[in-house]
């Protein structure tokens, strides 16, 4: 440095550099220069546009405008809204029992395709088709005179596990995530967004959690990531720990499945229209339920530990695209259903072993299933469900999808249950004394209880404070219990008061 | 959406992904290029038609929430293109903004393809002009052309390419329309034989030489800086988070960053003629 050359040399500094800027801003019209620039900017772009673009009268199917009037507006909206999502839960739940029972026959159950054949077709079943891949694994496990803990451990614990999620996961979502996917692609999600942004605003939270929640319907920890669309670390905490109180596609096709096999049959015959469309109102209700419970929770955070006011912001709705069929199939089976079973498969396979282990291993007098759900069964009760259901939740934590799997595989267990009988679904699960109360406490714990671990962990590499992470993951399960606590005994307190009365 | 599960949280933070284009650069692995763009706009779908990945892209406004990057190879070339988050400007201060003004300032792609909404053109050329005021290699692909015409909406490209001064083309990215000649322009602006002049309105007297008495403070304090014009701009003007980012030193370490990666640059190519 030539120090000589400048008698006292202005020495570089970030803080020098900011002061001589600020002194310049005065020069150039001080505050408003910022505004001039930006108006400046628009004038030329308005410009240029105005050369290269023409307008001829728009001609064409997708009248954006006119769709959207109904869409979101501000009566019908809603009504709207629930309407579509009513026809996609509906077409769920009435097509998903038929490939049900198939894959079920062809993968697990007692005699194959035999009891399927005859339900949907009135035919016998060809020879060939007469056995389960179960039933063939346990002959071939039989010929190779394999230990019975080998057969057991490969076949009634791991295959029987993959073998549940397949038959009783991949149905609904084959059938829920094309429509879910149609209705993404179509540029209807934002729109529910727009109808409910309001209702975000009045519980003091960001209205573009709408739009974030809505993504959670996708995946919790994809709509905890979305979270970053909002700028205010208040608001923006405020979604993060709400986004798992909607349903994600992994909890639907549990939800959906309890819903028609459970709700619906318990109250109609099974299998009919009427069972159906009970279904749907089910499944339909929880999910209103779930918003409520968001902006409920929203509300309550927003006056305690995350107070402020709600910042203004602008929400976009983009164009109607006329989605691409191709597109469609592509993402909604490869990206989403592939994914989504792959990931209950990682997550079953093991699961299944250890629930075979732990229900045949012995630790005093009882298994270590039933130990461990013997334990549990207290408390389970007094949630309306049992113990479990409550392992179950425990042993799906790395993947919601197979809370419904695992538990039917503990019941079977429990009851020496060896062979699996067709149409047994529902009944395995009356004759371990499940009625609809059950199923609603199942629905509400596994709409409320704890994120799955992969969101807890997006949350954790969202906020990066195990604090907020713990907070996330406590708060919801401990709604998840007392409301669990509170609707199963009021039902009980209700039915003795009315019994009483009776007597 | 579901493929934003297998992230880790080192991949999230923008730092990171600078420094990975950067090794991607030491590594040879090729030209950077950014694609930025309004939200939906189709920028992902061009994303995925040019590098084949088939991350799903719904209909959403902003979804888009963290850097994703591709490669594809053009005439034995390879290039590396960088989906940054839709943002509506560079000018204010939302998060996805910042992230996707630090990388066209500190990630020195070595262009920036902007995709615009060939439907409302007027709104996405404030951010192409933004584009332009940080660097020269940009092109502008006007996408949705297939909707413009439903719309009954013609956009002249050659006008629109004449009056910004740098490569426009029309394209369909859903069809794959005019895609072609988008990795052709993109190429020839990267090996210069297409050369871009933006052309933006010349400031006035007193702005222009406001930023002129700046700029040398600036290029004194951090030699590495490539933008001390577009910098020069943003203090005048008070940028919040600039300063910001002055004051803790953070701005230091982009920049330094960026002469850091030079080096290793320099060295790998070395290494490989040598």
């Amino acid at each position: 440095m030539n120090v000589s050359a400048t008698p006292m040399p202005e020495k570089p500094s970030a803080a020098g550099l900011l002061q001589k800027a600020d002194a310049l801003r005065e020069t150039v019209g001080g505050e408003r220069f910022r505004d001039e620039l930006v108006a400046a900017l628009y004038r030329h772009a308005e410009e240029i546009a105005v050369r290269s673009v023409r307008k001829r009268k728009p001609r064409g199917w997708f009248a954006d405008e006119k769709v959207d009037r109904i869409f979101t507006h501000p009566v019908l909206g809603i009504p709207v809204m629930a309407a579509l999502l009513a026809i996609v839960f509906w077409l769920t739940i009435a097509g998903a029992n038929i490939p049900s029972s198939f894959l079920a026959g062809l993968l697990m159950t007692d005699g194959g395709l035999t009891d399927a054949f005859r339900a949907y077709f009135g035919i016998d079943a060809p020879a060939m088709l007469s056995a389960s891949l179960y039933q063939l694994l346990h002959e071939l496990f039989g010929v190779l005179q394999a230990p019975y803990w080998l057969s057991g451990f490969l076949v009634d614990g791991v295959y029987l596990g993959l073998a549940w999620v397949v038959s009783v996961m991949l149905p609904p979502m084959a059938i829920f995530f094309p429509l879910f996917t149609l209705l993404e692609d179509l540029g209807y999600l934002p729109r529910v967004a727009f109808n409910l942004d309001w209702l975000f605003k009045r519980a003091g939270a960001h209205g573009k959690q709408a739009l974030t929640m809505t993504m959670g319907f996708g995946c919790n920890a994809a709509g905890v990531i979305a979270c970053r669309v909002i700028d205010s670390p208040r608001e923006k905490l405020i979604a993060i720990l709400t986004n798992t109180f909607v349903p994600c596609n992994g909890r639907f096709p549990t939800l959906i499945a309890v819903a028609s096999l459970f709700v619906a049959g318990a109250v109609a015959q099974p299998g009919t229209f009427v069972a159906s469309l009970i279904g749907t109102a089910t499944v339909v209700g929880v999910v209103i339920l779930g918003v409520a419970t968001t902006l409920i929770v929203s509300w309550a955070l927003s006056r305690t530990v995350l107070r402020g006011e709600p910042s203004v912001f602008v929400l976009e709705l983009p164009p109607y695209r006329r989605p691409s069929v191709a597109r469609i199939i592509y993402t909604s089976l490869i990206d989403r259903t592939v994914f989504v079973l792959y990931r209950a498969c990682v997550v079953a396979a093991p699961a299944g072993g250890i629930i075979w282990l732990m229900a045949n291993l012995q630790l005093g007098s009882a298994s270590i299933a039933d130990q461990v759900s013997g334990f549990l069964d207290p408390f389970g009760r007094l949630l309306g469900l049992d113990g479990v259901i409550l392992l179950a939740f425990i042993i799906a934590i790395p993947a919601n999808e197979i809370v419904l799997p695992t538990a039917l595989m503990l019941y079977m267990h429990q009851s020496r249950m060896v062979e699996v009988q067709g149409t047994m679904l529902s009944s395995v699960l009356t004759d371990h004394g499940w009625t609809v109360l059950t199923a609603v406490c199942l629905m509400l714990f596994s709409l409320m209880h704890n994120p799955c671990g992969t969101t807890i962990w997006t949350i954790w590499s969202e906020t990066r404070s195990t604090r907020w992470t713990v907070f996330g993951a406590l708060m919801p399960l401990t709604i998840a219990i007392l409301v669990c606590a509170f609707v199963t005994n009021f039902v009980r307190l209700f039915s003795t008061v009315s019994a009483s009365f009776a007597l | 959406m579901l493929g934003a599960l297998f992230h880790s949280p080192c991949q999230d933070c923008r730092l990171h992904h600078i420094g990975a284009i950067h090794q991607n650069n030491a590594e040879g692995k090729g030209h950077v290029i950014a694609l930025a763009g309004n939200p939906n706009t189709g920028k992902s779908t061009v994303f995925n038609a040019l590098t084949g990945l088939n991350q799903h892209t719904g209909n959403w406004p902003g979804k888009t929430v963290s850097l994703a990057e591709g490669k594809f190879v053009y005439e034995g070339s390879a290039y590396t293109l960088v989906d940054l988050p839709g943002t509506y400007s560079l000018l204010s201060a939302s998060t996805d903004e910042e992230i996707a003004r630090d990388f066209i300032l500190f990630g020195r792609p070595d262009c920036t393809v902007v995709v615009v909404d060939a439907t409302s053109l007027e709104r996405n050329l404030n951010l192409v002009l933004q584009v332009m005021e940080i660097t020269n290699k940009v092109i502008v692909c006007v996408n949705l052309m297939d909707e413009a015409r439903r719309k009954g909406i013609e956009v002249d490209i050659d006008q629109l390419s004449k009056d910004l001064g740098v490569p426009a083309v029309g394209t369909a990215a859903r069809y794959g329309e005019g895609l072609g000649e988008l990795v052709r322009t993109i190429t020839e602006v990267i090996d210069g034989r297409i050369e871009t002049t933006p052309k933006l309105p010349a400031p006035p007297l007193a702005v222009k030489s406001a930023v002129d008495e700046l700029v040398p403070k600036i290029q004194a304090l951090y030699p590495g800086l490539r933008n001390a014009r577009w910098i020069a701009y943003r203090l005048i003007e008070g940028d919040y988070r600039l300063r910001q980012a002055l004051i803790s030193g953070q701005f230091a370490a982009l920049v330094g960053d960026e002469r850091e990666s030079l080096r290793t640059a320099s060295l790998a190519e070395r290494a490989a003629t040598g």
